[in-house]
């Protein structure tokens, strides 16, 4: 098992034996491990010191259901702190079957005008993979759906590409890394937190995988394995959620639209309601029935990645049945709909198309265009004002690079004072004031305002792991805390975290989980013992942030919240600062 | 619905209510035809409980999951009112973990 180290100073490449400190950290917790003993907190995001981090998780690469995630970690240049974002993409196996724990880009070249392509693929005879490097400078500037095809042209179908787009080449806080889905689209992004940027600081265009000949995944006790990841199928396909036809293959995460909306909860037009009259248009439901209409036929979701069993991603079609874009998420139909107060779904797909081709993270981008409307821009509803400056952004025009800096920084240059942000990220899907226990996550989590950290929707909207009131701020900084660890351990472990849904409510797939990493690691894991596994990247986490300047006085959510109500219900995000507090504390 | 003035009734009457009906996803087949984000006017008789609608409606209690009325979560035996907005799901998911 190696540490893969491509350094772009001087264009090298060296493969490290894992230290023993490193043996049971994966995904996550190795990202976040490493970014904490390797980067000066202080350091500059785009500058030499800031490194980036590639890992798979514990079972990605193995026969696991729906486990093909890759994490992506470093010093964000968004919020100044630690970032892991993470994608399900063929990358993830890849790497892990190259017996690669983790691939490190770090170094800065001197030439800032010329960009390259690593290419690492697996050499039999010598037993180990090997770098070669190619001069990618030609790809600059493009479109990522115009690129990838040259790739796989030039690199052959099998291979998997890690790139970004021209939001990262042109340096911005709203800019991801982007992966290829199975259809080879440029589309599965570890979008959150500017991590796109940092590739792009180092030159780095292209990291590309070729695993033909590779080993695998070495398991200590394979029988324990088959007998979890047995359990976990079968919890996938009993849940409602996850099961062939059910929830998430038929209308994917953007059913999750009219049941904020009816909860009150759904954020409109910058955060100024919590109620979209245009919603169920945008939603999940419209997103089949239209595909429907259009296509002739009931069209169900595809996998992201190898192995998803649960299978999510939607495409949306035009109506001449060309693909307009894939896939639409829950996020993005919010972001980039009620959230601007747009209710044309093709206008919708358009900007996530856009978003996807210029490397852009859809959450950030829509949260910045909702307060650049508040802030005069644009008028709320205009969506072709608003596909317009997608494209600003993507072209770095002078407006567009100003939103290309992001919610935090579009609103102190538009003068606004209804900033959705928290540690500079802007806040997905979900309303505070409404929802109050993924506020406390938006407000404690390291990494900015990130509902995956700890999604409490689960009990206060969905009534998945028993029903809470979303409306009552009782017993919820326990219950961010509780998902903000478990999550931190799924997030290492390389499954989706759509997982949880039946693991959640069916034990024994909550216990297959756990006996899949025990196979592959040989490890005795009980329950207690992931939470405390992901508690302590947490911890680690949260030592990074202090020792970067942001300490528990940036786990707070914006001052709006706790002043203006929020209809229909008329709240205020009303949790203590002690309580917010406890988090950690009590961690 | 009884009108009481102190311990005397004064008269009984069986009247109806309507309530306006919201089903998403999987459940949209039990009120066909209707526009996606619309609700439909259900008349009910006066005091009765979401599970009474289910029926009403014909919906399977396995196929759902909640019920919001009027934006609050409700269990099955919340008695409705006249005018209550009620939106029905299934079990859903999505966003991230």
């Amino acid at each position: 098992m190696w540490i893969l180290r491509i350094n772009m100073s001087d264009l090298s490449y060296k493969l490290e034996e894992l230290p023993e400190k490193y043996k049971l950290l994966y995904g996550r917790a190795l990202t976040s491990q490493m970014v904490f003993d390797e980067v000066p907190p202080l350091c500059h995001a785009l500058g030499l010191n800031n490194k980036l981090v590639f890992s798979a998780g514990v079972v990605t690469g193995t026969a696991a259901p729906t486990s093909a995630r890759v994490s992506v970690g470093g010093k964000s240049p968004l919020t100044g702190g630690i970032k892991e974002a993470n994608a399900g993409t063929a990358w993830g196996p890849d790497l892990a079957k190259m017996h690669i724990r983790a691939l490190v880009v770090e170094g800065l070249p001197e030439k800032k005008d010329v960009y390259w392509g690593a290419k690492v693929k697996w050499d039999d005879t010598a037993g180990k993979p090997v770098v070669e490097f190619f001069d990618a400078t030609e790809h600059i500037g493009k479109d990522v759906y115009k690129i990838y095809p040259q790739i796989f042209e030039k690199f052959g179908e099998k291979v998997s590409i890690a790139s970004m787009g021209t939001a990262g080449e042109l340096g911005y806080g709203n800019s991801g890394i982007v992966f290829n889905d199975m259809a080879k689209r440029p589309s599965r992004y570890a979008g959150r937190g500017g991590l796109g940027a940092v590739l792009a600081s180092k030159r780095l265009k292209f990291i590309i995988l070729d695993a033909k000949g590779a080993p695998g995944i070495d398991m200590v006790d394979k029988s324990l394995f088959d007998e979890g990841r047995k359990k976990l199928i079968d919890a996938i396909r009993s849940h409602p959620i996850s099961q062939p036809k059910g929830g998430l293959n038929s209308y994917g995460t953007a059913v999750l639209v009219n049941i904020l909306n009816e909860a009150g909860g759904l954020p409109t037009r910058n955060f100024s309601a919590g109620r979209f009259e245009g919603a169920a248009k945008t939603s999940g439901e419209a997103i089949f029935e239209t595909n429907k209409e259009r296509m002739g036929k009931e069209i169900y979701n595809h996998a992201c990645s190898p192995g998803c069993i649960i299978q999510c991603s939607n495409t949306y079609y035009n109506e001449d049945q060309t693909e307009a874009t894939s896939c639409i998420e829950y996020e993005s139909t919010w972001a980039l709909g009620a959230n601007l107060g747009v209710d044309n779904l093709d206008d919708i797909a358009t900007m996530v198309q856009l978003c996807n081709a210029y490397g852009l993270d859809t959450i950030e981008t829509g949260g910045t265009l909702g307060v650049a409307m508040e802030g005069g821009l644009l008028e709320f509803g205009d969506s072709k004002g608003a596909i317009q400056m997608i494209h600003e952004m993507g072209k770095g025009t002078a407006v567009g690079r100003t939103l290309g800096g992001g919610t935090e920084v579009t609103g102190k240059i538009y003068g606004v004072k209804r900033v959705p942000a928290v540690k500079g990220q802007g806040m997905p899907a979900y309303e505070p004031r409404a929802v109050k226990g993924i506020g406390i996550t938006y407000a404690t989590t390291t990494m900015g305002a990130d509902h995956t950290a700890g999604y409490t929707i689960c009990p206060e909207i969905l009534g998945v792991s028993g029903k809470l009131d979303p409306l009552s701020p009782e017993g919820k900084a326990a219950l961010s805390r509780a998902f903000q660890a478990t999550t931190a351990f799924i997030d290492s472990c390389g499954h989706c975290l759509f997982i949880a849904f039946p693991i959640l409510d069916i034990a024994t797939g909550f216990e297959g989980m756990i006996q899949e990493c025990n196979g592959v690691l040989g490890t005795n894991w009980n329950a207690d013992d992931i939470v405390a596994y992901g508690a302590e990247t947490l911890k680690v986490e949260r030592k990074f942030n202090e020792a970067a300047g942001i300490g528990k006085e940036a786990d707070r959510i914006p001052e709006f919240m706790k002043i203006e109500p929020l209809p229909p219900h008329n709240q205020v995000f009303d949790i203590s600062d002690e309580a917010l507090d406890s988090v950690y504390k009590d961690l | 619905m009884l009108i009481v003035c102190g311990h005397r009734i004064l008269y009984a009457v069986r009247d109806d209510m309507i309530v306006k009906v919201k089903l998403f996803a999987t459940l949209r087949k039990y009120l066909p035809g209707v526009e996606l984000g619309k609700s439909s006017d259900i008349e009910l008789e006066s005091g009765s409980s979401i599970a009474q609608l289910y029926d009403v409606l014909g919906i399977p209690a396995e196929e759902i999951k909640l019920a919001y009325v009027n934006g609050i979560f409700c269990e099955m035996d919340t008695e409705l009112k006249d005018g209550d907005e009620i939106g029905i799901f299934p079990p859903i998911g999505g966003g991230s973990l």
